[in-house]
């Protein structure tokens, strides 16, 4: 499938909206997208592994802005927020949430696997740190074929415990490619909290060990990391080669919906959920004048019946006939 | 319509092997080579000597000995539309790759709803039989016969060292090749025109009616020298060269079968959960009422492949214990 043809890579809103409301309608859509996700789950609407992005909308929103329709994106389980700051349309993620045809990865992914090539993202990516070498790959495509996309990968604080994070560091910078390595750190691999698993808890510091630059970027602030990502792409895309950001950010629920959430004390899920992006950007709206309390309450109106829309689409889509299941095993069309 | 004397060369399957990685790199812009010591080195068994110098860095690309990361990123540049050889020293090395190549290269068409696929060849020495102990001596191709997603060859003569490495490239999926390391000095004629070969056929190397010893790879060879044996003993078996592990070619081995209503499967892999059961279950599921005696089966001995000479040959499937399995089956 060819690339280029992603849509602009922001949230859809009024064309007078300012850029403020436009990453706060963003990060909207995915908070209301995710709490969405979480009730049709216990319903059972939803089945196997849902991890949800609440409390990480900032780190989402603020990188896509970046980004071009000429770039890429890998991005791990926790990916629905990814997709949805990239355009991938809500009715196509819910759909593959409910395992249906028209669901972005025909169903054959689901939470963990989404998959929109059209608009560059090159999926979920379920084995921590397994989408790593794949971004070095597709950036390493873009280099040698002379395109000018950078490719984003989101991983977490988990996958850079993984051999493969340092040994694509290090491919990346040896070889100059134009990847932006986006590092989430919520602190916690799953249960394993970051000081119980690194000796050293400082991530930006070590990646810059590798030659490239990286710094630490407060990913409860969208503008903070929208102004950190820019500076990034613009920087790779200006043939600096790979860069870290490590984005500081916090997951406000349990790691997925099956875990007990034992291993944090709530008294720092208070702390954390005190510097919710979505509330932070709200006030500094509000204390600027550019926000009224009508006006959040009407664009969270409008989310709010867009995802009511991509529930009922889903709910109302086909399945993919079970005769299809072995296809796509192998190629039905040759590549050219 | 007149047939036109086609020359032959004296060649090695390593030359045969080199002349296919040359050929792709001059003829498609988008192919390259990477993996370890491929360059400068020449390649650890020299199959790509002197490509550096003539195709550059770019395309003759030395990695670190990073094996999941620099087959992971082949596996990205083909989704992004290059046609990557990776190759991988040897197939125990393979292992610190299997992640990408199973959760990532098998798996990505299927999982994204046919949206990426996958246009890669990874090549990789195989087999044992240098004294080269329990980490470089493995037959693991069995293994990744059983991803659903990929597609296994084996090229175990001059023709196919020289032909299939093209086709593979025109592939959309993946390619697995893998090259015996005992094959890389087998020396003989090539026609000056050898080219592009199939990867799906499974192929006779020698006809045969009392029996079928189905082999592969560098199994064929000692295969081949079994039969010579029996010939003299009157017991003409058929000798079918897989060449493609998956997807097996049952349409070939099963018509062998129903001819000589005998098998006997030699495969350098362990025999428990092998491709050689594979290959049995097949034959006795398709052929069963066609076979007048059980499919036998020639493997390696269970154990870690041992340094030692007598050992390690003790430990591989030889022609001697195929002449002695087909003695069974015969009756």
């Amino acid at each position: 499938m060819s690339r280029g043809q992603a849509v602009a890579a922001r949230p859809p809103g009024p064309v007078t909206e300012s850029h403020r409301a436009s990453l706060l309608r963003g990060m909207t859509a995915i908070r209301l997208f995710e709490e969405r996700c979480v009730e049709l789950y216990s319903a059972g609407m939803i089945r196997g592994f849902l991890h949800v992005a609440i409390g990480e909308e900032a780190v989402a929103v603020g990188v896509m802005q970046a980004l071009t329709d000429d770039d890429s994106i890998v991005s791990t389980y926790r990916e629905h927020g990814h997709a949805i700051a990239r355009g991938v349309p809500m009715d196509s993620v819910m759909a593959e949430m409910y395992g249906k045809v028209t669901g972005c990865s025909r169903g054959r992914g689901g939470s963990m696997h989404l998959f929109d090539v059209g608009r560059g993202f090159y999926g979920g990516n379920a084995i921590v740190g397994g989408g790593l070498p794949l971004a070095v790959g597709l950036a390493l495509a873009d280099k040698m074929q002379g395109r000018p996309g950078v490719t984003v990968c989101f991983f977490g604080d988990g996958a850079y415990a993984e051999g493969e994070f340092h040994e694509c560091v290090n491919l990346a910078a040896l070889w100059q490619l134009p990847v932006l390595f986006a590092c989430e750190n919520n602190l916690y691999a799953m249960g394993t909290a970051l000081h119980r698993a690194q000796a050293e808890t400082d991530l930006a510091l070590r990646a810059a060990s590798y030659g490239i630059t990286a710094w630490p970027v407060d990913g409860m602030d969208v503008l903070a990391v929208e102004k950190a990502s820019r500076r990034a792409v613009d920087r790779i895309r200006n043939g600096g080669g790979p860069c870290f950001l490590e984005l500081r950010t916090y997951r406000f629920r349990a790691h997925s919906m099956y875990d007990p959430d034992r291993y944090r004390d709530k008294a720092e899920i208070a702390r954390w959920r005190e510097r919710d992006p979505i509330d932070l950007l709200v006030r500094q709206m509000t204390d600027d004048g550019e926000l009224r309390g009508e006006d959040l309450d009407a664009m969270t109106a409008e989310v709010a019946t867009e995802i009511d829309l991509a529930v009922a689409a889903a709910e109302a889509a086909p399945l993919e006939p079970v005769e299809d299941l072995t296809r796509f095993v192998y190629s039905e069309a040759e590549v050219h | 319509m007149t047939t036109a004397t086609v020359g032959t060369v004296e060649t090695t399957y390593r030359e045969a092997m080199r002349e296919a990685i040359r050929e792709a790199l001059r003829e498609d812009d988008r192919v390259f080579l990477m993996g370890e010591d491929v360059g400068m080195y020449g390649g650890c068994f020299a199959v790509s000597l002197g490509l550096l110098e003539e195709f550059g860095p770019e395309r003759v690309r030395d990695t670190p000995l990073s094996e999941s990361g620099f087959v992971g990123a082949g596996i990205g540049a083909a989704i992004a539309g290059m046609r990557p050889i990776v190759e991988i020293m040897t197939v125990n090395f393979s292992l610190l790759a299997l992640d990408q190549i199973l959760n990532n290269a098998a798996t990505l068409l299927h999982m994204s709803g046919g949206q990426v696929s996958v246009p890669l060849v990874i090549r990789m020495t195989t087999g044992a039989g240098r004294q080269l102990a329990a980490q470089h001596s493995h037959s693991f191709e069995g293994w990744y016969a059983h991803i659903p997603g990929i597609k296994v060859i084996a090229p175990a003569t001059l023709e196919d060292a020289r032909g299939m490495l093209w086709t593979a490239l025109q592939d959309p999926d993946p390619v697995l090749l893998f090259e015996h390391g005992s094959l890389y000095n087998m020396s003989g004629p090539l026609a000056e025109d050898a080219g592009h070969v199939d990867i799906q056929r499974a192929v006779v190397r020698r006809p045969g009616r009392d029996l079928t010893l189905v082999s592969y790879g560098g199994s064929l060879s000692k295969t081949l020298d079994a039969a010579e044996t029996l010939a003299a003993d009157g017991v003409e078996a058929e000798v079918l060269d897989l060449r493609s592990l998956r997807p097996l070619d049952d349409e070939t081995i099963m018509e062998s079968v129903r001819r000589t209503h005998r098998a006997v499967v030699i495969d350098e892999g362990w025999r428990s959960g092998s491709l050689s059961a594979e290959v049995s279950a097949r034959i006795t599921e398709q052929c069963f009422f066609d076979l007048d005696s059980p499919v036998e089966r020639v493997c390696s001995a269970e154990v870690p492949m041992p340094y030692a000479k007598h050992l390690e040959e003790a430990a591989l499937p030889q022609p001697e214990a195929v002449v002695a399995a087909v003695r069974r089956v015969v009756g």
